[in-house]
C-alpha cells in the first residue's frame, strides 16, 4: 500500500519571537519489511536562517533549524510518499512472560533497538504504584504461563474498556499520573499509560509517534486519531519476536492504517517539534494530517 | 612564653600530649607512636605559641576567608547543603615521596576512567564482552544518549578530574568516589592554602610545601591548547549564584583569568558556540564546565533546564566546542562502576589497580547479592547508580547492617525487592590527623579530595588538595555526614621546591593584555548596579530630609512633596528605615553578586557593609532626628562604596556600563525633584529641599549669597555642567561613556542610543533657566528614563 502523507503545522505568536532552535521529527522511518520511504519534502516558513539533518540516538531523522531574526510564526510542511509493507507474522515466536527478566539480563546490547532502554522508568512515564497495581490486576486475569503477545493483547483490551478517549480532556504536558486518575485522554496519554502498565510487568515498551489512514477502506470504521499525528506503543516480546507495536487508542496491533515516525522512550524522545522559544506573548499552533493511499 | 625564651630548643609538647585513636592509622603520628616525618616544624612552631598568640594567628585564617567573600558548603548533596565547614588551620601533612605514589595511582585511575568513558560512548566492547552488566549503563541517568557516537573534539572525554581519597586500616590509600562530571573544590583548595599560609606564615615559607601555582598554570595552558582559533575564549560554564558552589567559581574564574559565563550568555550560530557581549558576537571554543552535564542544553538534554544553552550539543557534535569534561562523563561517577574496575583495568590495560577502589558489590549477580547480604554489617549499601557514597544519599540506604528511610522494610526484604538497584560497599575507615581543640591537638578523621589536569605532556596532579574532617571520633567514613572542618594540605619536601606562581615566566616578551570582552548579562548587571546603588543614595537623601524636618515645625505641605517623591520609588516615609531602601539596597547587592568576578573584593566588602548596617540600624532606628541620624551614616557607608568603585575600579566596559547607571539615575531622580520643587504650586521650602539633596547648600550660598530662586535652583542642579549633582554633568557623562564604548568598533553607524544621548545632552545644553521649566523638566525626566531602554536594545540583549 503507498501512502502520500501531508503535515501542516503551524504557531502564531501575539509578538515576536526573537531567534529560536528547534528540532523537528516528522519524516516517516525507514523500517526494513515494514515502511520504505519513497520521498519526503519538509518546508519551513519563515525560511531558517540554519538547518541541519540528523538521525537520533533511536534512529529517528532529526532536522534541526534556527531562526536569528525576530518573527511572529512558525510554519512547517511535510510531504512524503511511503510504501507500507505487509511485513511478517511472528506466530510462536514470542517469549513467554515468565522468562522475561532472564532474557533481558542476558542482553549485552546497546544499541538503539535493545530493549534494556526502555524497561527503566522515563522521563513523562515515571514509576507509579496506582499503575503497578492496574497492571497486576490485569496480570492475575491471565493464566501463570502466558506470551507476551497475549499480555500485549489483555492490556489493551483492558484499557479499552477503563481509559475513555477525550481528544479535549486533556494537553501535550498532561502527567501520566493525572490521565490514569481520571481515566481519560487522548492518544499520548493513552500510550503513556500502556508503556507503563508493560514495564510495570516486566516488558520493555517504547513510544512510537506516526500518521493514521485518514479514510478507513470500504467496510471498516474510521480510526481515531486520524486528525493530527498519533501514537502508539511497541513492546519488546522476546529475542525471536523482537518488537511488537499495538496501537492501545483504537485497541488493535498495528497494521497496514499506521505509518512510523519515530519511536523512543517515550513522548520526549520523539516530540514533533521540540525548541526553545523566547516569545514575550502568547502563541497558538494548529496542526492537520492527510493520509491518502495513491492508486495507480 | 617559655618557647620565644630558647628559640634554639625543640618544643614538642603538642605531640607529647597527641593521643591517636586506637587501632586507627594516623597522619601525625605512625603506628610505633613516632612522628612521621614533615611535621616536626609545625608542631614546634605550634608547641612555641602562647594560647593568645595561637588565636591571634588562627583569626587572620579567618579574616582572609571572610574577606574573600568564601564559605563553605559541602558540595552538591542536598542534604547536606548550607551547612558552613569552617577552616581547620592545622594542615594536612604528606611527605612528596608518599604523594607521588598517590599520584601514580590517581593517573593510572584517570587514564583507565578516560579508557572506559571512550568505550561507553564509542564502540561499547565492555558490555559486549560481559565487563560491565548493560542494565547498569542503559538505566544510568549519567549515560546521555544524545552524546553516543559523539567523539570529543580534543580527542578526549576528560580533562580535569577530582577523586577522594582517605587511607584505610592497614596504611594504604584508598579512592573513595571518582568526580568526573563536573568536580568542584579546586577553587576552596587555593583558598585553603592561602588562609594557611596566612596563619602560618614564616613557617610555611621555611617549609618546602609544595605550590599550588603550578598546576593551576599547566592547566591553564593545557586549555589554551583545546583551541584552534586563538581569538576564541575559554569560559567556566556556571549553573549561577544560586549555586553552592558559585563563589568558588567567580574565584577561579579571577585567577585563572577565564570568563565566567552562564548558559544565558551564550547562543549557537552557525554551529560555533558564542557569547553574547556588549560588543556582538564573541566565539568561545573550550568550557570548563561546573554545571551537570543534563543541564546543558535543553533541546537535546534535560527540557526542563532554564540555564543551559539551547543548540549547545549539536555545536559539539560539529567539533566546535570542547568540554572540560565532555557531556555524560558522569557515568563514570556511578558506585556501581567500582566493582567492575578492577577486572575492567586488567582486561583494558593488563594493570592491576595501584591505589583500590572501595570494595564494591553489584547486588544485581546472585553471588554478590549472597555475599551483600551475608555481610550487611560491614558494609553500607545504596542505590547502585548514585554518584554518591550510600550514606550521602536521600534515598533509602544501610549503613551496618541498620535500615534507614525505607518505611520500616527489613533490610533482607528491601534487598530481595531492589537487588538490581542496589551496591554494597565497604564500611571503610580512615585515618586521623589533628585539629587544634582548646589548647590540644585531637585525632580526627579525615579525606582528601585530589585534583587532576590534563596537559600537553599528560596528567598532572594538584600537590595538594581540598582536606575535609569529620566532627567526631568516629572513623568511618560516614563520620564525615556530620559536618566538620576542611582544612589545606602540605605535601612537603625535604629539599627546596620551585616557588612558582601564576605570572608567566620572564624570558617570554611582555604583552599587555587585553581585557576581554563583557558578556551582556554581566554588563546589564553592572548597569543595574549602578542603579540600585544611585537609587539607594537618592532615597537616603529623601528620607533624611523627611524625617529632620519631622521634629521641627515644617509645613505639612512641604512633608507631603517629600512623601510623594519617596512614594514614587514604592518607598513608606512614615517608617523610619523603610522596607523599599532596604529591598533597593538588596536588588543592587543581587546585580553585584552576579559579577562577582567582575568586581573587586574590596567593592564586594564595602556594598555588604551597607546592607549589614542597614539590617542592624533596621531593628532600632525610630522616625524623626534619629532616623535622620541615621541616614546621614548609610550616606557615608555608601559614598565609601561608590569612592572605592570610582577610585579602583579598571576603567574597562564593566566600569562604563556601571557608571551610565548611575549617571541615568541621578539624572532622572534630580529631573523629578527639580520638577515637583519649581512647579508654579510648590510649597515654601521646597527650593530650599532640592539644594539640600542636591547637596549644593555651600557652593548655592557662596555664589547666590541666601536667597534661593527658582532660577538659581535650575542653572545649579539642572544646567551647571560642573556641578556633579546636575543633569546636565550626568548627560555628558553618559555621553563620554558612550564615547569610550565605541572606541574600537571604526565605521560603525550611531546605535538609537548613542543617539538619544547626544540628542537629549544637546537639548539640556540648550535650554536656559527660562525655558527649563517644572513641565519640561518633567518631560526631561522620562527621556531618560527612555535612555534605559535603548541602551538595552542597543547592547544587553
Amino acid at each position: 500500500m503507498i501512502y502520500d502523507v501531508a503535515l501542516n503545522i503551524r504557531y502564531d505568536y501575539t509578538g515576536a519571537a526573537a531567534g529560536g532552535r528547534h528540532l523537528l521529527r516528522i519524516t516517516p522511518l525507514d523500517v526494513p519489511r515494514q515502511q520504505r520511504l519513497i520521498a519526503a519534502l519538509i518546508d519551513i516558513d519563515p525560511q531558517p536562517s540554519e538547518r541541519r539533518n540528523w538521525v537520533d540516538f533511536f534512529g529517528n531523522p532529526t532536522v534541526e533549524f534556527a531562526f536569528r531574526d525576530a518573527h511572529d510564526h512558525v510554519g512547517v510542511t511535510l510531504k512524503a510518499r511511503i510504501e507500507r509493507l505487509e511485513g511478517e507474522t511472528q506466530q510462536g515466536l514470542f517469549s513467554n512472560l515468565g522468562d522475561m527478566p532472564n532474557l533481558i539480563r542476558q542482553c549485552r546490547d546497546l544499541g538503539p533497538l535493545s530493549p534494556l532502554h526502555f524497561t527503566a522508568p522515563s522521563a513523562r512515564v515515571p514509576t507509579l504504584p496506582e499503575i503497578a497495581d492496574y497492571a497486576a490486576q490485569v496480570r492475575q486475569g491471565l493464566p501463570d504461563r502466558v506470551s507476551c503477545e497475549q499480555v500485549v493483547a489483555a492490556i489493551g483490551h483492558a484499557l479499552h474498556r477503563d481509559i475513555r478517549f477525550d481528544a479535549k480532556a486533556t494537553t501535550v504536558d498532561t502527567p501520566v499520573a493525572e490521565a490514569f486518575e481520571k481515566r481519560h485522554g487522548v492518544c499520548q496519554d493513552i500510550s503513556h499509560i500502556m508503556i507503563a502498565v508493560l514495564r510495570s510487568l516486566g516488558i520493555p515498551a517504547g513510544y512510537v509517534s506516526g500518521f493514521l489512514r485518514t479514510i478507513p477502506p470500504p467496510g471498516k470504521p474510521r480510526l481515531e486519531g486520524a486528525d493530527a499525528m498519533h501514537a502508539w506503543i511497541c513492546a519488546w516480546c522476546g529475542p525471536d519476536a523482537g518488537w511488537t507495536d499495538f496501537d492501545p487508542t483504537n485497541n488493535c496491533f498495528v497494521g497496514l492504517d499506521h505509518i512510523e515516525v519515530a519511536r523512543g522512550r517515550d513522548y520526549t524522545d520523539v516530540s514533533p517539534v521540540k525548541g526553545m522559544l523566547r516569545v514575550a506573548g502568547r502563541q497558538t499552533s494548529r496542526q492537520a494530517v492527510d493520509v491518502i493511499p495513491v492508486t495507480s | 612564653m617559655a618557647g620565644r625564651a630558647h628559640p634554639s630548643q625543640r618544643d614538642m609538647r603538642l605531640f607529647d600530649n597527641y593521643r591517636p585513636l586506637q587501632g586507627v592509622p594516623d597522619e601525625l603520628c605512625d603506628a610505633s607512636g613516632r612522628m612521621r616525618p614533615g611535621w616536626a616544624g609545625l608542631i614546634n612552631h605550634l608547641s612555641r605559641l602562647a594560647p593568645d598568640e595561637i588565636t591571634h594567628d588562627f583569626a587572620r585564617g579567618d579574616q582572609y576567608l571572610t574577606d574573600a567573600g568564601v564559605f563553605f558548603r559541602s558540595y552538591g548533596d542536598t542534604t547536606l547543603s548550607g551547612r558552613d565547614w569552617p577552616f581547620s588551620p592545622v594542615p594536612i601533612i604528606l611527605p612528596d615521596v608518599e604523594w607521588s605514589s598517590i599520584a601514580t595511582g590517581l593517573i593510572q585511575r584517570a587514564e583507565l576512567l578516560e579508557q572506559v568513558v571512550a568505550d561507553l560512548y564509542g564502540p561499547n566492547t565492555l558490555v559486549s564482552r560481559g565487563h560491565l552488566p548493560a542494565a547498569l549503563i542503559a538505566q544510568n541517568p549519567e549515560w546521555l544518549r544524545p552524546m553516543v557516537g559523539v567523539k570529543p573534539h580534543s580527542g578526549h572525554f576528560l580533562h580535569f578530574v577530582a577523586f577522594e581519597i582517605g587511607r584505610g586500616p592497614d596504611g594504604r590509600w584508598w579512592v573513595l568516589s571518582d568526580r568526573t562530571d563536573a568536580p568542584s573544590g579546586a577553587g576552596f583548595a587555593l583558598e585553603n592554602r592561602v588562609a594557611a599560609a596566612r596563619v602560618f606564615p614564616e613557617l610555611f615559607r621555611k617549609t618546602n610545601v609544595h605550590r599550588l601555582a603550578g598546576f593551576f598554570r599547566a592547566f591553564r595552558e593545557g586549555l589554551d591548547h583545546l583551541r584552534r582559533d586563538p581569538a576564541a575564549r575559554i569560559g567556566i560554564l556556571t549553573p549561577g549564584p544560586l549555586t553552592d558552589t558559585f563563589y568558588e567559581q567567580a574565584y577561579i574564574a579571577r585567577y585563572l583569568g577565564l570568563n565566567l559565563l552562564a548558559g544565558e550568555d551564550m547562543t549557537v550560530q552557525d554551529g560555533r558556540l558564542q557569547i553574547r557581549t556588549v560588543q556582538g558576537l564573541v566565539p568561545v571554543e573550550v568550557l570548563w564546565r561546573r554545571m551537570d552535564s543534563g543541564w546543558t542544553d535543553p533541546l537535546e538534554l534535560s527540557s526542563q533546564s532554564q540555564i543551559g544553552t539551547p543548540g549547545l550539543v549539536s555545536a559539539i557534535r560539529q567539533g566546535q566546542v570542547t568540554m572540560v569534561n565532555a557531556l555524560g562523563a558522569g557515568v563514570l561517577e556511578t558506585q556501581a562502576l567500582m566493582a567492575f574496575l578492577p577486572k575492567i583495568s586488567k582486561f583494558l590495560t593488563g594493570e592491576r589497580l595501584a591505589l583500590p577502589n572501595v570494595a564494591t558489590w553489584w547486588c544485581g549477580q546472585d553471588a554478590e547479592l549472597a555475599h551483600v547480604r551475608a555481610n550487611a554489617k560491614r558494609m553500607m549499601i545504596g542505590p547502585a547508580l548514585s554518584n554518591r557514597m550510600p550514606f550521602e544519599t536521600s534515598a533509602a540506604h544501610a549503613v551496618a547492617g541498620q535500615m534507614r528511610g525505607a518505611d520500616g522494610q527489613s533490610l533482607d526484604g528491601w534487598l530481595t525487592a531492589n537487588a538490581a538497584q542496589l551496591v554494597g560497599q565497604e564500611l571503610v575507615t580512615l585515618s586521623t590527623t589533628p585539629v587544634f581543640d582548646n589548647g590540644e591537638l585531637v585525632p580526627r578523621p579525615m579525606t582528601i579530595r585530589v585534583f587532576l589536569a590534563r596537559t600537553p605532556s599528560g596528567w598532572q596532579v594538584m600537590p595538594g588538595g581540598f582536606g575535609r574532617i569529620g566532627a567526631g571520633q568516629d572513623a568511618t567514613a560516614i563520620a564525615m555526614r556530620s559536618g566538620g572542618s576542611v582544612a589545606d594540605v602540605w605535601v612537603v619536601s625535604d629539599k627546596p621546591v620551585d616557588p612558582v606562581s601564576m605570572l608567566s615566566s620572564s624570558d617570554t616578551p611582555f604583552q599587555r593584555a587585553q581585557s576581554g570582552p563583557l558578556p551582556s548579562r554581566a554588563a546589564d548587571n553592572f548597569f543595574w548596579l549602578g542603579r540600585y546603588v544611585e537609587r539607594s543614595e537618592g532615597i537616603l537623601r529623601l528620607v533624611r530630609a523627611y524625617h529632620s524636618r519631622l521634629d521641627e515645625a515644617a509645613t505639612e505641605p512641604l512633608l507631603a512633596l517629600i512623601r510623594d517623591l519617596l512614594a514614587t520609588k514604592g518607598i513608606n516615609a512614615a517608617q523610619a528605615l523603610p522596607d523599599g531602601l532596604q529591598a533597593t539596597l538588596t536588588s543592587a547587592v543581587n546585580s553585584a553578586s552576579q559579577i562577582r568576578d567582575r568586581f573587586s573584593v574590596d567593592g564586594w566588602a564595602a556594598l555588604k557593609d551597607v546592607e549589614k548596617s542597614m539590617n542592624r540600624i533596621a531593628l532600632s532606628a525610630r522616625p524623626g532626628n534619629d532616623a535622620a541620624l541615621v541616614m546621614s551614616v548609610l550616606l557615608r557607608k555608601i559614598a565609601g562604596f561608590s569612592g572605592l568603585v570610582h577610585e579602583n575600579m579598571y576603567r574597562a566596559a564593566g566600569w562604563q556600563f556601571l557608571t551610565i547607571g548611575r549617571s541615568l539615575e541621578r539624572a532622572a531622580m534630580m529631573a523629578e525633584l527639580l520638577a515637583a520643587a519649581t512647579s508654579p504650586d510648590a510649597p515654601e521650602g521646597a527650593l530650599d529641599l532640592a539644594i539640600e539633596i542636591g547637596d549644593s547648600i555651600m557652593i548655592h550660598r557662596q555664589r547666590y549669597a541666601v536667597t534661593t530662586t527658582r532660577s538659581s535652583v535650575v542653572d545649579m542642579l539642572a544646567l551647571d555642567p560642573q556641578n556633579p549633582r546636575s543633569i546636565r554633568f550626568h548627560l555628558m557623562s553618559i555621553r563620554h561613556r558612550v564615547e569610550d564604548l565605541a572606541i574600537g568598533r571604526p565605521h560603525a553607524q550611531l546605535s538609537d542610543f548613542e543617539r538619544q544621548v547626544l540628542e537629549l545632552d544637546t537639548r539640556v545644553a540648550v535650554h536656559s533657566v527660562e525655558t527649563l521649566d517644572s513641565r519640561a523638566l518633567s518631560a526631561l525626566r522620562g527621556d531618560i528614563l527612555g535612555l534605559s531602554t535603548a541602551l538595552h536594545n542597543a547592547h544587553l540583549h
